[in-house]
């Protein structure tokens, strides 16, 4: 089974232990500025809103690499960059209608979430249950059970 | 390293920036943060030092779990002379600046000095500068942090910063970070504004690495975050009702002070309360938006809410509309019940000038309080202050909000705090404070622990260098009677003694509702260097408790400061569980001076020194 991520932004609290765990999980060290995943806070609206790719299908990112440096993770479905076949070039970057794609300075090289290879860090570390890692086909569940709850069976045998 | 090993030293006199490595063995003894920074301050600085002359140092601490993913691991402190106390001062803020001051590679900032000219320091990881801040001089905090952001083209730098309070000299200014956290109390920023500094930007890419042992230290983090999320106080009652949760349980126990401490019951407590911030409101919204947590929290106890566009204190004022931080527990009563205003919207106006031009909501609230009474009296006119000012008015407090954070008329008076206020106007006896501090919200008659907390902190009154109220209201770690003096000096101590430890390891305070110092351990072991027992962090907090008290018994405080106001001790409650009490300090305050090793003039002994190797 396919899983991907899925973000509900409204348990989102912006604790940010999601950018922690995903820096530590890439890069060995807590640091934030190297997290793949960030969380938006819009202050004036009381908004926290975690961000990351979401892994389209058809990868703006995969097809504008002119080295093919991102490949699809056939585990995962993860579009992954291959460090050693990256040249910084960026383009993916422009391409990337999301901005998930981002160049790392330190590097020379782009980095964007490639799904942990399956065990995704900020899933695990969230608290809220805002992030979750779930089928791929099913994200909508939850909302559907929510509204079948709300669905009035009752009034429509009266009816 | 849970440490970094670095301090800069800002010399605002001639505006120089220098690195230092920290004082290692130093950390071995005071962990960091407050403890840690206490010590340099002490060590660098003359006790009996005017707060706002050049020769006061201020300093800003991270602590080792700073900028980790142990739970709450983003506080930071600021540690200087207070302003409004003249004791030491260390106030602690959440937000997300420590954790970036962390990341940008350093412990603490010391900055000394004065600087000729309004400037604000910049630092991006180890490039530390002074540049100007003339264009900033006369913004609010939330101006300050806007404009800094566009001129670094960088909307990830942090900020703290001064309001307009901080540099016309309120002495219960504070310094506040990411637009509503607070190192809010003893006129920390007042201190900060007569440096002529307005404002610390951070960005910070280094991170933390590097810890003892990783491994050990993610197990103990996730352990404690369990016990967090399984607690009924910080799994619950916090993320969802905030602190404010307490509003309704303190009135019903007769421990809310109310209009300066005449009553210890509010009448429209609950109209203040989290249950009113969640109720629907005639324009269909509620007032409370969401949570928020700070830096690495998991408990998220912060309070978003929204003022009711057509409320009085708000209107034809769109920037006032937004979703902005508040009410916390200590502001709603502060602004409320201490002043007889049961107006909710109200309250959150005042709680955003408080945050938007930088001044501690608690102070302010509690002096007008006092201006108040003094107002009923006959003591204070309409004249004088500018407008009517009885118990109860929410135009008022909304106005005299204003008027302070913009340094106006009577705002003036106003922002030299109750203690100076009352004396001014020939009534010393009606501020409600010790050491010039102004009481937080807890009736030292209706819970006779909180009395001896707040006449023994060494910051002046406050709630947050033993919160009794956890074993006296709330049963953590164990019940004890409110009601009773007995045993309360053995519980002070042994409060102050751990919050020490929580507030120089990185950590929130709140955290303590659910952890001991057990919880915390494990974690600081498998993060620091050295062998972090529980024996040596008890041996810490006590050496931190009484290195501060020495720094004021030394800046000239005595056991007669260790007092509180005569209302307290001779007018009884008036209504609720503690009526007929008055507070048994007296009572107190000897059996603590023994529990603490100090002689009856509240004087740590030789032994007691030798001891803590002080
Ligand atoms: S799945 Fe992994 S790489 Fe992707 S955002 Fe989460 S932690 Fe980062
Ligand atoms: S860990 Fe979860 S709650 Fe915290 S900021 Fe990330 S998504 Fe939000
Ligand atoms: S408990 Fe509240 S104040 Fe403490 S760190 Fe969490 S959100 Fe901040």
């Amino acid at each position: 089974m396919q899983k991907s991520l899925r973000i509900d932004a409204n348990k989102c609290t912006g604790c940010l232990q999601c950018e922690m765990a995903c820096s530590y999980e890439n890069y060995g060290v807590f640091n934030i500025a190297k997290s793949r995943i960030k969380v938006f806070i819009f202050e004036h609206e009381g908004r926290k809103v975690p961000y990351t790719c979401t892994q389209c299908a058809e990868a703006w990112c995969l097809n504008a690499c002119p080295v093919d440096a991102i490949r699809v993770d056939a585990a995962t479905g993860a579009k992954v960059v291959n460090e050693a076949t990256c040249v910084g070039c960026k383009v993916c970057t422009i391409a990337c209608p999301f901005g998930t794609v981002n160049y790392v300075a330190d590097t020379g090289k782009v980095q964007k979430c490639d799904l942990c290879g399956g065990d995704p860090a900020c899933a695990a570390a969230c608290p809220t249950g805002a992030i979750t890692y779930i089928d791929a086909d099913w994200t909508g569940l939850d909302k559907m059970r929510a509204w079948a709850g709300k669905t009035d069976t009752a009034t429509r045998a009266s009816a | 390293m849970a440490w970094t090993r670095k301090i800069l030293r800002v010399d605002l006199t001639n505006g120089a920036c220098k690195t230092e490595p920290l004082n290692m063995e130093w950390a071995q003894q005071y962990l960091g943060q407050r403890g840690l920074a206490s010590k340099y301050f002490v060590s660098e600085v003359d006790p009996k030092v005017d707060p706002l002359s050049p020769a006061n140092k201020l300093i800003m601490a991270t602590g080792p779990l700073t900028g980790t993913p142990a739970s709450t691991g983003g506080r930071y402190s600021v540690i200087t002379k207070g302003a409004l106390t003249g004791a030491i001062a260390c106030s602690n803020s959440g937000g997300f600046f420590g954790a970036e001051l962390k990341f940008a590679g350093w412990d603490m900032i010391i900055f000394e000095g004065k600087s000729p000219k309004p400037v604000y320091l910049s630092i991006e990881n180890d490039k530390a500068e002074l540049k100007d801040a003339a264009h900033l001089w006369g913004q609010t905090v939330w101006q300050t942090e806007a404009i800094i952001k566009k001129t670094h083209q960088d909307p990830q730098v942090r900020v703290s910063s001064i309001g307009r309070s901080g540099e016309n000299g309120v002495l219960y200014a504070g310094i506040i970070n990411d637009l509503h956290r607070a190192a809010g109390r003893s006129g920390v920023g007042a201190v900060m504004g007569s440096k002529n500094l307005k404002a610390v930007a951070v960005r910070g890419t280094l991170g933390v690495g590097g810890l003892r042992d990783p491994k050990a230290f993610l197990g103990a983090a996730a352990a404690a975050k369990k016990v967090l999320a399984d607690n009924a106080v910080t799994g619950q009652g916090l993320p969802t009702y905030g602190t404010q949760v307490l509003m309704n349980v303190i009135n019903e126990m007769g421990a809310l002070p109310t209009r300066n401490h005449r009553d210890v019951q509010f009448e429209d407590a609950r109209k203040i309360s989290a249950e009113a911030m969640a109720e629907k409101r005639p324009d269909g919204k509620s007032h409370l938006v969401t949570n928020a947590a700070c830096f690495g929290c998991t408990i998220a106890c912060g309070r978003v809410s929204r003022i009711d566009e057509k409320h009085f204190s708000v209107v034809n004022k769109p920037e006032y509309w937004g979703a902005s931080g508040g009410l916390e527990y200590e502001a709603a009563w502060a602004l409320g019940a201490a002043n007889g205003v049961g107006d909710l919207e109200a309250l959150q106006f005042a709680n955003l000038i408080c945050n938007e031009d930088g001044f501690d909501p608690i102070s302010f609230g509690a002096t007008v309080g006092a201006a108040m009474e003094l107002y009923e009296l006959g003591i204070l006119t309409k004249e004088q202050i500018g407008l009517e000012a009885p118990f109860g008015s929410a135009k008022a407090l909304c106005e005299l909000a204003q008027m302070t954070a913009r340094g106006e008329g009577f705002g003036k008076d106003l922002g030299m705090g109750s203690a100076r206020l009352c004396a001014k106007y020939g009534k010393p006896e009606l501020s409600m404070s010790v050491k010039k501090q102004e009481f937080p919200a807890y009736d030292s008659r209706g819970i006779q622990g909180m009395g001896l907390t707040y006449a023994t902190s060494n910051r002046g009154a406050c709630h947050l260098r033993s919160y009794t109220v956890a074993s006296e209201v709330l049963g953590i770690p164990v019940k004890t009677d409110p009601l009773t003096t007995d045993g309360k000096a053995d519980l002070v101590k042994a409060f102050q003694d751990a919050t020490s430890v929580f507030d120089s390891a990185g950590v929130c305070i709140f955290t303590s509702f659910a952890w001991s110092l057990a919880d915390l351990q494990p974690q600081l072991d498998a993060a620091c260097e050295g062998d972090w027992t529980m024996e040596k962090l008890a041996e810490v907090g006590e050496r931190i408790y009484n290195m501060e008290r020495l720094f004021n018994n030394a800046a000239g405080f005595t056991a007669k400061d260790d007092d509180l106001p005569p209302r307290l001790k001779t007018e009884p409650a008036k209504t609720g569980p503690a009526k007929g009490l008055v507070s048994g300090i007296d009572k107190m305050r000897p059996e603590y001076y023994k529990v603490r090793g100090w002689d009856a003039n509240g004087v740590p002994t030789q032994e007691t020194l030798d001891r803590l190797g002080l």
